[in-house]
C-alpha cells in the first residue's frame, strides 16, 4: 500500500458511537417561543428569578442575528425546527441505580462511562447528561462530605439558588452573543460544581453528554465555582448517534476561580462528525469562558476536538486577579468535510498575569481548520506575559489550515509572543521511520501523536489514553 | 449617532464632488470615465467600512473625509520654490528625479511631461500617457486594483487626475535609481488622489525611491494608489519613505502583481504622519517568484499608523517574506495586519511573516494580526509576532558600561530599527535614512534634514 492509500485509510474509519438508544423520551413540540420557555421552567420546578432571566434572554435573542464572521460555511439554521427539550421519560427521580432505565444504563455502559460506582475503579465522579437532562450523578455522598457540590444544573437551581443567582451569567451574560442568548433562554440542564474554601477535590469530576433523540438541540449549561484555595479538575466528553440531519449543540460553560483557586477543565469532544461526504453531524457552537476573579488563581483549558461537523468555540480566560494564570491547550482534528474555527481569548486585566496558548491543528480530507485567538493586554496589566504557539498540520492537498490571531497590547511592560507554523508530515520523517521497520501507517500515528503530545500531556490520565486512541481513529486511513 | 452624522456628511461631500467632476467633464477618455463611474457606484454601495469590517477593525477613516477639503482639479505649481524641493533630495545620490506636487506630475514644460530614453525607458505623467499613448496603459490600468474590494481604491479611481507612470522594457538597464518626490504644498486643507502605474519587463534590477513630504503644515488627505506589474523575470526594488507632517492623513494602496520568476523587494519607512494606512496587496501569479517586504514605523504623539498586507500565492514554488517593525511612543497606535494566502495549487510555497513592536510609553497601543490562510499541503509557512519593551538585560549591559539611560534606549531602539534599514541596498539612501531614523528617535527630527519648513 502506498503512503497515499494509507492516509486515505487513516482518515476514513467509522464513528463507533453512532448507535441510538430506544428509549422513551418526553419531548416538546418543535420551535421556540415564550410558552416553550415557561413550560420548560415549570417542568424544572425553577424559582421565578430563573424564568425571568430566561425570558429576558429570549427577548434579547429575538433581536439578534447569527454572526457570520467565522471562517465557516454554515447552512442556514431554522431555529423553529429544533426541539428544545427532550428527556428520557421517567416517573420519578431515580433514587438508586436500580431505578435507572436499563436501556439508559446500557447506553452509558456502551460508551464506557462508569455509572455504577461499585464497578468503577478509575475514581471519577460522573454526571451523565442524555439529551437535555442529567441522568445520574455518581459519588455524590463522598463529595458532599467535603462540602463539594456536584450535581445537575436543575438541581442546583432548586437547591442552591443563591449560588446560582450570584454566578450564573456573571462570566457569560445572556447578552454576550447569539448562541449564549439562545442557551440562556432554553438551557435544560448541565452540571454544577462548587468547591468550598480550602478543599482540593480528591477525584476528577466528569460530565458525559449524549444527544440521543432526533431533531433535538442540546443546550446545556455548566457552572463551576472554585472558592478560595481550592482545586478541581473537570472532564467533559460527548458523543451522539449518526443521523443524516444536523443537530445543534449550543452550550455555555462558565468557570469562576476565586483567590488562589485552580480550575482545570478538559474536554474530549467527539460529537458525530457526519459521514465522509459531509452529510449530517453536530453543529458544536459553544461559549466557554472562565474568570480568574481574584489574585493567584488559575484556569486551564485543555481540549481535544475530533468530532462535530462544525466546531465553533473559543474557551477563554479573563485574567482579572493579579498574578493569575490562564492556559489553553488544544488539539483540533478535522477530517472529511468537517470545519473548525476554534481558539481562545486571553484578556489580561490584572498585574503580573500570565497566559500560555498551545494550539495544534490537524486537517485531513476536505476539511477546513482555523485557529482564531485574541490576546488582549489592558492598560493596567503591568508585566503581563503571553506566549502563543499555534501549529497546523495538513494531511491532504484538498484541506485548509488557517491562523487568525489578534494581538492587542496597551501596556509597555507587557510581553506577548506569537508564533505559528504550517507544514505537513515530511517524506523524510516517514522515510526515517520506514527505515527502522515502522510501517507508514504507524509512522504517521507516531508523528501525529508526537505533534499533539504537548497538549495530550495536559489531560488527566484516563482521558489522555482515550484521546490518543481517538486521534488515531479519527485519522485512521488518512495519511500519505 | 455622531458617527452616522459624519458618515452622511462625508458621503454627501464626495457625491457632490463626483457630480461636479462629471459635469465639468474632467479627464475624459471614455474607457476611463466608465471605470471611474463604476468605482464610485461601488463606493456608494459599500460606503465607508465600519469597525465591524475586519480590514478596518482598528482604523476608522470616515471622519477624515467629513471635513472641508479642497479638491485640486488642476495643477498649481507656480508657487513652488524648486530650490526648496531639492533640499529634500538625498545628497550624493544620482537619480532620475521626478517631482509630484499635490498628486500632479511636475514639469517645467509640456515636453518634460514624458521622457523616453535611448534604452526604451518611458516615464512621466500618467495623465499625459493616458492622452498620448493609451495603448501602453490600458492593459494594466486598474486591472489589479479592481480585483479586491477596497473603498480607498474606489475613491482613488473616482477622483484621480495624475500621477507617475514608468515603463521599463525588457533588457533595459537603469544605471541609476528613479527617485520620486511626492510633495504636498497647499495653503488650505486639500484632498489628493494620485495614481501611479509601474510596469517592468526588465530582468535587470530597477530601483525606485519614493519620498512623501509636505512643505507646509496645512492638513491634507492623500489617498494614493500604486499598481506595480512585474512581468516574467523582472526585478524591482521599491523604497518608500513617508515623512509628512502630523496633521496629514496618508493613505496608500499598493498592488503588486508578479509573474514567473520575478523578484520584488520593498522597504517602507514611516517617520511622520498623523494617520497612515498602507495597504499592500501582492498577487503572485507566476511560479518561482520572490517577494520580500519590509516596513518600519516610528510613531509618537497621537500618530496612528496602520500597515495592512495581503500576499496571495496563486502559483507553485514561490517565496514571500514579510518583516514589519514598529516603535510606539506617547499615545501613538501601531497596527499590523498581514495575511498570507496560499491557493490550492500553490504547492512548494515558502511564506514567512513577522511583526515586532516596541512599546516605549504607558499610553501607546499595539494591535497585531498576523494571519495565515492555507489551502495547499506541501508548503512551509510561518508567522510570528512579538510585542514588548526594551530588553532589561541588554539595558543593564549598556548601563553597567557607563552609558546613560537615555543613550542606552537610543542605541537599543536604533538596533531594533536597523533590521529594516539594513535592507536598503542603495548605500547613500541607507545612510540618509539611518540618520533620519536616529534623529527621529532622539526626537530631533521634527523636520527633514535640509528642509526649512518645520513639520510638527
Amino acid at each position: 500500500m502506498n503512503s497515499e492509500d494509507i492516509i486515505q485509510n487513516l482518515t476514513q474509519s467509522d464513528y463507533k458511537y453512532g448507535f441510538t438508544t430506544n428509549i422513551e423520551t418526553e419531548t416538546f413540540p418543535k420551535g421556540i417561543n415564550e410558552d416553550i420557555i415557561r413550560r420548560l421552567s415549570e417542568i424544572k420546578g425553577e424559582p421565578s428569578f430563573m424564568l425571568e432571566w430566561r425570558l429576558k434572554a429570549f427577548e434579547y435573542w429575538k433581536q439578534m442575528e447569527m454572526p457570520t464572521w467565522a471562517h465557516l460555511k454554515i447552512p442556514p439554521i431554522d431555529y423553529q425546527e429544533i426541539i428544545y427539550y427532550a428527556a428520557p421519560k421517567k416517573n420519578k427521580a431515580p433514587e438508586s441505580l436500580d431505578d435507572i432505565d436499563p436501556e439508559l444504563k446500557k447506553t452509558f455502559d456502551k460508551l464506557g462511562i462508569p455509572l455504577e460506582e461499585q464497578k468503577q475503579l478509575s475514581g471519577v465522579a460522573v454526571d451523565a447528561v442524555m439529551d437535555s437532562v442529567s441522568i445520574k450523578t455518581t459519588f455524590k455522598e463522598t463529595l458532599a462530605n467535603l462540602g463539594i457540590i456536584f450535581c445537575s444544573m436543575s438541581e442546583a437551581i432548586r437547591e442552591h439558588p443563591d449560588l446560582v443567582k450570584k454566578y450564573l451569567g456573571s462570566v457569560v451574560p445572556y447578552t454576550d452573543n447569539f448562541f449564549a442568548a439562545l442557551n440562556s433562554a432554553v438551557f435544560s440542564d448541565g452540571s454544577f460544581v462548587y468547591i468550598p474554601k480550602g478543599v482540593r477535590c480528591p477525584m476528577e469530576l466528569s460530565t458525559y453528554f449524549r444527544i440521543n433523540a432526533k431533531n433535538t438541540g442540546q443546550f446545556e449549561r455548566t457552572l463551576i465555582i472554585a472558592d478560595e484555595d481550592s482545586y478541581v479538575s473537570y472532564l467533559e466528553g460527548c458523543t451522539a448517534p449518526m443521523r443524516d440531519e444536523h443537530q445543534l449543540h449550543a452550550a455555555v460553560v462558565e468557570l469562576i476561580a476565586l483567590k488562589n483557586a485552580e480550575i482545570k477543565y478538559s474536554t474530549v469532544q467527539n460529537w458525530y462528525p457526519g459521514d465522509k461526504n459531509g452529510k449530517g453531524g453536530i453543529y458544536n457552537f459553544v461559549t466557554k469562558r472562565g474568570i480568574c476573579k481574584e489574585e493567584n488563581s488559575k484556569i486551564s483549558w485543555t481540549q481535544v476536538e475530533t468530532g462535530s461537523a462544525i466546531t465553533w468555540k473559543y474557551p477563554s480566560c479573563i485574567l482579572k486577579g493579579d498574578n493569575s494564570i490562564g492556559e489553553f491547550y488544544s488539539v483540533a482534528v478535522t477530517n472529511n468535510y468537517q470545519q473548525a474555527d476554534t481558539g481562545t481569548k486571553m484578556i489580561h486585566i490584572g498585574k503580573n498575569t500570565r497566559s500560555r496558548i498551545v494550539s495544534k491543528g490537524i486537517s485531513a480530507g476536505y476539511s477546513q481548520n482555523s485557529y482564531r485567538g485574541l490576546v488582549k493586554i489592558m492598560k493596567n496589566a503591568d508585566n503581563a506575559r503571553n506566549f502563543t504557539q499555534c501549529d497546523s498540520m495538513l494531511l491532504s492537498d484538498k484541506c485548509g489550515a488557517h491562523t487568525f490571531p489578534y494581538i492587542e497590547i496597551d501596556n509597555p511592560t507587557a510581553i506577548a509572543e506569537h508564533e505559528a507554523t504550517t507544514s505537513r508530515i515530511g517524506e523524510d520523517q516517514i522515510f526515517y521511520c520506514n527505515q527502522r521497520g515502522i510501517s507508514t501507517e504507524d509512522a504517521v500515528g507516531l508523528i501525529v501523536n508526537g505533534y499533539a503530545r504537548e497538549v495530550l500531556n495536559q489531560l488527566p490520565m484516563e482521558f489522555a489514553v482515550e484521546a490518543q486512541k481517538l486521534l488515531q481513529i479519527t485519522l485512521e486511513n488518512s495519511v500519505g | 449617532m455622531k458617527s452616522t452624522f459624519m458618515h452622511d456628511i462625508a458621503i454627501d461631500n464626495l457625491k457632490a464632488l463626483f457630480n461636479q467632476l462629471e459635469n465639468e467633464k474632467q479627464y475624459q477618455p471614455d474607457w476611463l470615465f466608465h471605470l471611474r463611474s463604476r468605482a464610485f457606484e461601488n463606493f456608494l454601495i459599500h460606503k465607508f467600512p465600519t469597525k465591524k469590517d475586519e480590514t478596518y477593525k482598528y482604523t476608522s477613516l470616515e471622519p477624515h473625509f467629513s471635513g472641508k477639503l479642497t479638491y485640486l482639479s488642476q495643477t498649481k505649481c507656480s508657487n513652488i520654490n524648486i530650490d526648496e524641493v531639492f533640499k529634500c533630495d538625498v545628497p550624493s545620490l544620482d537619480t532620475h528625479l521626478i517631482i509630484l506636487v499635490n498628486g500632479w506630475y511636475y514639469a517645467s514644460s509640456q515636453q518634460e511631461l514624458l521622457h523616453e530614453t535611448s534604452d526604451g525607458l518611458i516615464y512621466g505623467s500618467l495623465r499625459e500617457v493616458t492622452n498620448k499613448k493609451p495603448e501602453l496603459i490600458k492593459p494594466y490600468f486598474a486591472q489589479s486594483s479592481r480585483t479586491i474590494n477596497n473603498f480607498l481604491d474606489d475613491l482613488n479611481l473616482s477622483f484621480m487626475q495624475d500621477g507617475l507612470f514608468v515603463y521599463i522594457p525588457p533588457q533595459a538597464r537603469l544605471e541609476k535609481p528613479i527617485q520620486v518626490i511626492n510633495l504636498v504644498v497647499a495653503d488650505e486643507a486639500v484632498q489628493i488622489y494620485p495614481r501611479h502605474l509601474i510596469i517592468s519587463e526588465s530582468s535587470h534590477l530597477t530601483q525606485i525611491l519614493f519620498c512623501d513630504h509636505s512643505l507646509n503644515i496645512s492638513p491634507f488627505v492623500m489617498n494614493g494608489t500604486m499598481e506595480i506589474y512585474l512581468k516574467d523575470n523582472a526585478k524591482l526594488s521599491f523604497y518608500r519613505m513617508q515623512n509628512a507632517h502630523n496633521h496629514s492623513i496618508q493613505l496608500t494602496n499598493n498592488y503588486i502583481t508578479q509573474s514567473h520568476q520575478s523578484e520584488f523587494k520593498s522597504v517602507y519607512v514611516t517617520l511622520h504622519g498623523g494617520v497612515v494606512r498602507n495597504n499592500i496587496f501582492v498577487q503572485i501569479n507566476g511560479e518561482e517568484a520572490k517577494n520580500s517586504m519590509y516596513g518600519l514605523w516610528l510613531a509618537d504623539k497621537n500618530q496612528h499608523i496602520d500597515y495592512f498586507t495581503h500576499v496571495n500565492h496563486n502559483k507553485p514554488a514561490s517565496e514571500s517574506n514579510q518583516f514589519f517593525k514598529g516603535i510606539l511612543d506617547d499615545e501613538a497606535t501601531g497596527i499590523f495586519s498581514g495575511k498570507i494566502f496560499v491557493a490550492k495549487d500553490a504547492q512548494k510555497t515558502n511564506a514567512y511573516q513577522s511583526n515586532k513592536n516596541l512599546i516605549i510609553s504607558q499610553n501607546a497601543k499595539v494591535r497585531s494580526k498576523p494571519q495565515l490562510e492555507i489551502y495547499a499541503d506541501d508548503v512551509k509557512c510561518s508567522h510570528g509576532s512579538a510585542t514588548g519593551k526594551l530588553d532589561d538585560d541588554a539595558m543593564f549591559y549598556l548601563r553597567s558600561r557607563g552609558i546613560s539611560h537615555k543613550e542606552s534606549c537610543q542605541l537599543l531602539m536604533f538596533a531594533f530599527a536597523s533590521d529594516i534599514t539594513n535592507q536598503i541596498d542603495i548605500d547613500p539612501l541607507k545612510e540618509e535614512i539611518e540618520t533620519l531614523v536616529d534623529k527621529r528617535l532622539r526626537g530631533e527630527l521634527s523636520r527633514c534634514n535640509r528642509c526649512s519648513i518645520s513639520c510638527t
